[in-house]
């Protein structure tokens, strides 16, 4: 499982942030980005689904891995 | 009990019963009327269903922010900035306004705020003494938002219950005469140009210096767009956070079980707030109509008010599940409670901050709390909804 940041859509809630940290970080102005490849560590994936669904935007998704 | 109005053709926000009775009104437009439309202040709408709020927030073509104070005054000819940049400002100018802004209030620089917001709120708490009856609006938390901003602003902490006295002309004074607004507003500006200068005589370590000393791709930003800037910061940062607050003590002392639950589970505080927020959203935003647009089938024309209230959106079934429950645990909530699209509330984080440190220390040091009087419980008037009079009796102390 994989999660990523839409820029486009992101508007710098902090939901993602403060609710995945592990996930997803936040630059100086405060609009999110995936860490790393996006990839979810085994045991995060209640924490990335969280993060999908209180994004207000609906900036935050799975990407489905093509393996 | 929403009074003798018909709130879908003659509502007036200005009107003390329509923040009183707002979600029964809300519901009850939803219901047969998704889009209000009153006469009042030239014309303004009111959509109460989640999606035509969220079609106007992300609609910029067809609704420009010059204008965000459905009033007597109706601003005209102050594009690209508007007065109070950015919530004023359109695209493309909106974006640099913004930015020059979200680093002060990104996540890492307001988190180093925390400590300063709950000796603040220990401070209000120790200064109750032994009262049995307390207000949570007058006492608690209306003082912590002003001296928050005037910390952050670098103005005299002496100066911050003035500011309330500022907040309460722009945007609860929306039916005086409009020579009555533009004379309030006379007074901030002369204010905020004594500021101004001050700062610029000396500059510090503030955000009023920082911004001063601003530059957009080498351009110093201009005293005017600062000087606007900071009227926003001032104004927008102050009567929502402390109706955010009160309307949080609000509910947990109208319901003794959440109260209880949140005290046993200080963890749910997060998710709590998050509720809480969606449930009582404080801010309705507003628009002016840049080109005719239709929404839920009414043709709104140029010039036309259209209020935004997030707090409508938040509680319509169609996009949240029990949505007139407040469920402290609610796990998926996308709530709009700071806006959505490009104007998203710059001071969310500083809001979740102060809201979050405020209930803590309320309910640390007063597990046990009721409302004294339901019937003593006053609300705002305008497009900022929260408890103004709130007595609580305190049951037991920690």
């Amino acid at each position: 499982m994989r999660v990523r940041v839409d820029a486009t859509r992101c508007q710098g809630h902090n939901r993602c942030h403060a609710l995945a940290p592990e996930l997803f970080d936040v630059d100086e102005m405060g609009n999110a980005r995936e860490r790393g490849d996006g990839t979810v560590p085994p045991g995060l994936e209640d924490s990335a689904r969280l993060a999908i669904a209180n994004c207000p935007e609906y900036a935050v998704w799975i990407v489905e891995d093509a393996s | 009990m929403t009074g003798t109005r018909d709130w879908a053709t003659d509502f007036d926000h200005a009107d003390p019963a329509y923040n009183a009775n707002a979600h029964a009104i809300w519901a009850d437009l939803r219901g047969r009327c998704p889009v209000a439309h009153s006469s009042a202040y030239g014309g303004t709408w009111l959509p109460v269903r989640h999606d035509d709020v969220r079609a106007i927030a992300y609609d910029t073509d067809h609704f420009s922010s010059e204008g965000v104070v459905v009033s007597t005054t109706k601003a005209e000819g102050t594009a690209p900035y508007g007065g109070a940049p950015p919530i004023t400002a359109d695209p493309p100018a909106h974006h640099d306004a913004r930015r020059i802004l979200l680093p002060a209030f990104a996540p890492k620089v307001v988190a180093a705020l925390e400590p300063g917001v709950r000796a603040l709120c220990r401070g209000l708490l120790d200064r109750m003494g032994d009262a049995s009856v307390v207000d949570g609006a007058v006492d608690y938390a209306q003082h912590i938002p002003p001296h928050v901003i005037a910390g952050m602003l670098g103005f005299p902490q002496a100066d911050a219950e003035r500011f309330r006295g500022f907040v309460h002309d722009v945007l609860e004074g929306i039916d005086r005469t409009p020579e009555d607004r533009e004379a309030a507003f006379l007074h901030l500006d002369a204010y905020l140009r004594d500021q101004i200068d001050e700062h610029l005589a000396r500059p510090r370590e503030d955000l009023t210096s920082q911004l001063l000393a601003t530059e957009v791709d080498g351009v110093p930003v201009s005293r005017q767009q600062v000087h606007g800037t900071i009227l926003l910061l001032l104004i927008a940062g102050i009567d929502t956070t402390w109706s955010g607050i009160g309307s949080a003590l609000w509910h947990l002392a109208a319901h003794p079980a959440d109260l209880a639950r949140l005290v046993a589970e200080p963890a749910l505080i997060d998710r709590a707030i998050e509720e809480l927020l969606r449930a009582y959203a404080p801010v309705t935003m507003a628009r002016i109509v840049k080109q005719e647009a239709v929404v839920g089938g009414c043709t709104m024309k140029p010039r036309d008010w259209v209020l935004l209230p997030f707090p409508a959106a938040n509680r319509d079934p169609a996009a949240f599940e029990r949505a007139d429950e407040v469920i402290l645990d609610r796990a998926e909530n996308r709530h709009a409670a700071f806006g959505l699209g490009i104007h998203r509330c710059v001071g969310s984080n500083l809001a979740r901050l102060e809201m979050k440190v405020a209930v803590q220390e309320f309910v640390a040091r007063f597990p046990e709390f009721v409302l004294a009087d339901p019937s003593a419980v006053t609300w705002s008037v305008g497009q900022v909804r929260g408890p103004r009079r709130l007595p609580i009796r305190i049951a037991r102390r920690a």
